[in-house]
């Protein structure tokens, strides 16, 4: 029960703090999942990253899901995405019923003026940490640095990538342990 | 009838929003019209909202319109607990064989691979959004410096690093 509220708190707070969606919350995620309560290792987060991007929908929502599964099955991803949803749900939900037009108000509007930049720096500030742990080498660097461009000046959607890579090494894997059948 | 049109639309967004984010908008306001529950100044309203309230944009638009276009909290919840089924369903079939079969080498070579990629893919994110909507003038940049700063050096908390912005934010502007 401990670890259900656990789950439930941890990933409210995800949801809560979330500005912009998807991307933003990953540092806090990895913040709290993989440093504060270790339930999952470095390796393990960017695996479920690229899980969470190969499933449609809601990248948090997916993020959620697995980190609840790997826990506590079917009640823990069901806990961990209540979690994560409810903020959201909550909040637009006073904001459809009371007051739609707060957008338009001055004071929300500065303390988001400050926000935005920041949430832009927390995408970036994590990316050294994860290079380390994936092992990346400035040979292998290319990868991620071509992935990057190509999505961000040719705008080629990430899953066409995930997916050129999935063949790739498919591919690769299966002709390298044929040659050394034949070796053999 | 609201109900169950409003549970098959966002059952689809969610089922087909690849990409998450800004990917599930267009969805969303090609059924939002497609119905007519919205208008176009609704629909840029509840954009502008879901990018200042936290939360997945997804989840925000379905809250949002589900309680618009049905006149009560049902809506919503129809509509939100719609957009997360698919995910659902699909993610605990990945969550299932990833754990299952990590060890496999062909599924431990594929996310090998995988993983200096998915950091390109983050990297991209941060790039995407380095827009003259997100960075209006120098305070901007002083701002993401320090938040980089804080929480690359500082091992800063990412939340309080939010909340420090948005005092910043309140106290610039």
């Amino acid at each position: 029960m401990q670890q259900y509220l656990q789950i439930f708190l941890t990933f409210f707070k995800i949801g809560a703090f979330t500005i912009g969606g998807g991307y933003a919350m990953i540092p806090i995620i990895q913040e709290e999942v993989v440093g504060r309560r270790k339930w999952i290792a470095q390796e393990e987060f960017l695996d479920l990253l690229a899980l969470a991007q190969s499933a449609p929908g809601v990248l948090a929502a997916n993020t959620a899901i697995f980190v609840g599964y790997k826990m506590r099955g079917i009640r823990g991803a069901i806990t961990a995405t209540l979690g994560a949803a409810l903020p959201s749900f909550i909040i637009i939900l006073l904001i459809a019923i009371f007051f739609s037009n707060y957008k338009d108000n001055p004071t929300v509007e500065a303390i988001f003026k400050g926000i935005r930049p920041a949430v832009v720096a927390l995408i970036a500030a994590p990316l050294y940490k994860m290079a380390k742990s994936a092992k990346i080498t400035y040979r292998t660097a290319i990868i991620p640095i071509a992935t990057a461009l190509l999505i961000w000046l040719v705008r080629i959607s990430p899953i066409w990538i995930i997916l050129i890579t999935i063949v790739s090494t498919v591919a690769y894997i299966y002709f390298r342990d044929k040659d050394e059948q034949k070796q053999l | 009838m609201v109900y169950l049109y409003l549970f098959i639309s966002f059952f689809k967004i969610g089922l087909f929003g690849f990409g998450g984010g800004y990917a599930i908008l267009s969805l969303v306001q090609h059924e939002v019209e497609h119905y007519g529950w919205l208008t176009s100044a609704q629909f840029t309203d509840i954009v502008a909202i879901s990018q200042m309230t936290p939360g997945p944009i997804g989840i925000n638009c379905a809250t949002y319109v589900g309680y618009t276009a049905s006149g009560s909290i049902l809506g919503s919840v129809v509509a939100t607990t719609a957009i997360l089924l698919p995910s659902f369903i699909i993610m605990i079939i990945l969550s299932k064989l990833y754990l299952k079969l990590k060890n496999n080498p062909y599924i431990a070579g594929v996310l090998k691979s995988l993983r200096p990629v998915v950091i390109g893919l983050i990297a991209a994110a941060a790039l995407v959004l380095m827009t003259p909507d997100n960075f209006i003038d120098p305070w901007s940049f002083i701002l993401f410096a320090f938040a980089f700063l804080l929480t690359l050096s500082f091992k800063m908390h990412p939340i309080l690093v939010i909340c420090l912005a948005g005092l910043a934010g309140y106290l610039i502007y």
